[in-house]
């Protein structure tokens, strides 16, 4: 087969396996993940084949893998769609393929498969859990499987589907086709537990959230489309339209067309990548199952927001020129920068094992945004892969704990949130391997020197950032990365060190195979991603592997973008920063006593009710958006709007016909129509009843009348008509 | 010779018998046997013209005959239906056979 009819056939298998399970093996589980799983292992094939294919292409930057079908007339053209592999895409489909088949095996185990069915489960809930018997009648409590099992696996196919798709695209409609696939199954998934009211606002939150994102950037398109004539990354990325986007002014005074593009589709971004002030909706979608977590945060959907934008990088840099920012990238780079540091510390704060990940992820992506905001194209690439290998791990190893810690929850019989890590502590001894690989991923995203594969990308996005002379955003991205590494080893401290804070944290039990085996092969590549990129200038271990990862995705761009020179102020700085903040986050946590409150708390004082609370975000837009539209909707639109004015005009419209339907009544349909009805009746009926009289039944009485009138006949025919 | 003005004087004395025995009558049987008087009469009536204004055709002869054949079946007729209406009512009086009215 050819690579690009392989390119074509990637997001096939997903989308069949949907509707394979929704339609026809819904009701047996075994076979429902058996499709799914084997579907997500065909596109892995097929990514897989494609990568290495993609790899050994010279040049695949300005040959990029492409082949393109009419799809739909417009006029006299046709709108062609098709696919387009390039360097870019070619990593972006290696690790949204390993992250994807990862993600799909362990929802095996984290849907416990293979456990009995609970007594008090119904479908919409968690499973609670189910008693078995054993040989020596000792009764047990275990887990028990998700009653919605065949669902959860449709879902995330169709969600990998949205996922390739947007990936192989070779124009912006079926990009944004994908990425509206994704927002809905985002929905679907977050909603998954939808008898919980929480889980079925977060699911709202999310999709509305998103929403406002997705409406700029429908607007970008469409100007984007309006201004070129076309969304198909061949024609829109070609010099001559970049240079035309660039010299046309836009409506708005001061953008050109490719600024005003540029700022619309990074909105777009904005939601679907969570950054701020479209934040808010991530960390409620922890409301959804782990692997569901994994999936939006790690291997698809926020990851399809950083693709676009490094995706539309020449457009958002068009017109750069000597190291100046274009009002896009100035605008990441402060909404990046300041994305990062602002979830950091709110992450600072949180108890629940996985909004703490909620957050690092928020604020990752934001390292992400700022890199590519100050030019940093490669290094943005490069820790959007290793980001998602670690924080996929991290999340699903977060879900091992909290699946660890629901099976000591079940055995104990305690009433505590399986999710807290105030309840943890000491799990390292129940659940070796889950720690093992949460320490790499943690140490991975704290940025743990030399080994780890955060190390790299982060340390890339700093030299960049000094390199380039962006000391704000520099110094705000350092200052996050330590609070990132403090954090971090908060959350690995609380739950694994130290010993156990409640006895369910005594009682877990280390998680299944198909749960642990994706956490190793993804602790694998949050270790040796990194080695992919390390610069040819790194003192000692620079050169011994050839930095690949710049030169392949590199070529993506038509202007090779230059390594910066080395410097020891960032190195040092990204040594400092996650070694000192991991040693920070172990010398306070590591001995943490049950019951104890955060020892932050006291030093912060309000700072820390203040960061508890997400700097009161959901409360200032409950406050600002929501209550208004709840006002707008209730007492506006329905009571003065709908019940006022529109019923009242409609009320008046009837009463007004009611009357004239009276009137015609009254004085036209009663008076003359029916008066002449009733005149010709009661006339013919008066008639009857007083000639009736002469039908008396006696033949005699008829024979007089007929002799009378023959002789009346006879006397007017002779008296009148014998007259001369 | 007696003049056609005689005959048709007995006609039309025969003629107002039948009648008021027709309208007169109390028994059915009696109205019966008016209506045959007042048959006669034009039977008379009829021969008379035919004798003495057209005595070379047929006609008048053929017209008698006839009204005589139409008088038996009528009687036939008439007396049938009263025996059936008897064997119901117990009556033949023409003033108490009085359902088919108002």
């Amino acid at each position: 087969m050819t690579t690009e009819s392989i390119i074509w056939l990637l997001p096939l298998p997903p989308i069949v396996a949907f509707f394979l399970i929704v339609l026809f093996t819904n009701r047996s589980k075994a076979l429902s993940h058996t499709i799914a799983v084997g579907a997500a292992f065909l596109s892995w094939l097929g990514s897989m084949v494609v990568f290495v294919r993609a790899f050994q292409v010279e040049h695949l930057g300005a040959n990029p893998y492409t082949s393109v079908i009419n799809w739909f007339p417009t006029g006299d053209t046709f709108f062609q769609i098709g696919v387009w592999v390039d360097p870019l895409a070619a990593v972006t489909l290696f690790f949204v393929a390993w992250t994807v088949l990862m993600i799909f095996i362990y929802s095996v185990g984290y849907h416990n498969f293979g456990q009995p069915k609970g007594e008090a489960d119904h479908a919409g809930l968690q499973p609670h859990g189910a008693t078995v018997t054993d040989e020596h009648g000792h009764k047990h409590r275990v887990p028990s499987i998700e009653p919605m099992y065949s669902r959860f696996f449709a879902f995330i196919a169709l969600f990998a589907f949205g996922m390739y798709t947007l990936v192989v695209s070779d124009n912006l409609l079926t990009l944004f086709v994908g990425w509206e696939i994704m927002g809905l199954c985002s929905y679907l998934l977050i909603g998954f537990w939808y008898a919980k009211p929480s889980a079925r606002a977060a699911a709202i939150k999310a999709f509305l959230t998103t929403r406002v994102g997705d409406v700029f950037m429908l607007l970008g398109l469409a100007y984007l489309y309006k201004t070129t004539g076309s969304l198909s990354y061949e024609v829109i990325f070609a010099e001559e339209t970049l240079h035309t986007l660039v010299v046309s002014a836009s409506p708005i005074l001061g953008f050109s067309a490719a600024a005003l593009i540029g700022v619309l589709i990074f909105i777009g971004t904005m939601g679907k990548s969570a950054q701020w002030p479209l934040h808010v909706w991530l960390p409620d979608a922890m409301e959804g199952p782990t692997p569901v977590s994994a999936m939006i945060h790690a291997a698809t959907m926020v990851s399809a927001g950083v693709y676009l934008v490094i995706r539309f990088f020449p457009i958002l840099s068009a017109g750069a020129e000597h190291g100046a920012l274009t009002i896009p990238m100035m605008l990441m780079s402060f909404i990046g920068a300041f994305t990062a540091l602002f979830a950091a510390t709110i992450a600072l704060a949180q108890n629940d094992i996985k909004r703490v990940l909620a957050y690092s992820t928020i604020s990752q992506l934001g390292y992400m945004i700022a890199a590519l905001g100050i030019g940093a194209y490669v290094a943005a690439a490069f820790h959007l892969v290793t980001h998602a290998f670690f924080k996929a791990l991290l999340f699903l190893g977060s879900g091992s704990v909290i699946h660890g810690m629901e099976h000591g929850v079940l055995h104990t019989g305690e009433a505590i949130d399986p999710q807290d890590m105030f309840n943890m502590g000491g799990l390292r001894k129940k659940m070796p391997l889950t720690f093992w690989t949460f320490l790499i991923g943690g140490f991975a995203l704290s940025g743990f020197p030399l080994v780890t594969a955060g190390f790299w990308s982060k340390d890339e996005i700093l030299a960049d950032a000094f390199g380039h002379g962006h000391l704000v955003v520099f110094i705000t991205l350092a200052l996050a990365a330590l609070l990132t590494a403090f954090y971090t080893m908060r959350q690995i401290s609380l739950t694994f060190l130290g010993g156990a804070r409640s006895d369910s944290a005594g009682h877990a039990q280390e998680t299944k195979w198909t749960m642990t085996l994706p956490l190793v092969v993804l602790a694998f590549f949050a270790v040796t991603a990194g080695w992919a990129g390390i610069p040819e200038h790194f003192p000692a271990l620079g050169g011994l592997l050839p930095n690949w990862f710049h030169e392949f995705v590199g070529s993506t761009l038509a202007e090779f973008p230059k390594g910066v020179a080395f410097s020891w102020v960032p190195l040092l700085t990204s040594l400092v920063v996650a070694l000192g903040g991991l040693y920070l986050g172990w010398m306070i946590y590591h001995k943490l006593p049950a019951g104890a409150e955060d020892p932050l708390k006291k030093p912060l004082g309000p700072v820390y009710a203040a960061l508890k609370n997400k700097y009161y975000f959901d409360e200032l837009y409950d406050f600002l958006f929501v209550r208004p539209a709840l006002w707008a909707s209730e007492t506006f639109t329905y009571l003065w709007m709908d019940r006022g004015a529109i019923d009242g005009i409609l009320h008046t419209v009837a009463r007004v016909i009611f009357s004239l339907g009276s009137i015609f009544r009254n004085w036209i349909d009663k008076p003359i129509v029916n008066g002449f009805a009733d005149v010709v009746g009661e006339s013919v009926k008066r008639f009857g009843k007083t000639f009736r009289f002469v039908q008396t039944g006696r033949v005699q009485q008829y024979m007089v009348m007929a002799l009378v009138i023959a002789f009346g006949t006879l006397f007017y025919y002779l008296y009148f008509l014998s007259q001369p | 010779m007696i003049s056609l003005s005689y005959y048709l004087v007995f006609s039309a004395a025969l003629f107002c018998i039948g009648l008021y025995g027709v309208l007169a009558r109390k028994n059915a049987v009696a109205v019966l046997m008016g209506i045959e008087l007042m048959l006669n009469a034009v039977i008379v009536n009829v021969l008379a013209f035919w004798r003495f204004r057209t005595p070379e055709l047929i006609a008048g002869q053929a017209f008698a005959v006839m009204v005589f054949a139409v008088a038996a079946a009528e009687v036939a007729v008439g007396l049938a239906l009263f025996i059936s209406i008897y064997r119901r009512r117990h009556t033949v009086a023409a003033d108490e056979i009085d359902l088919l009215k108002w």
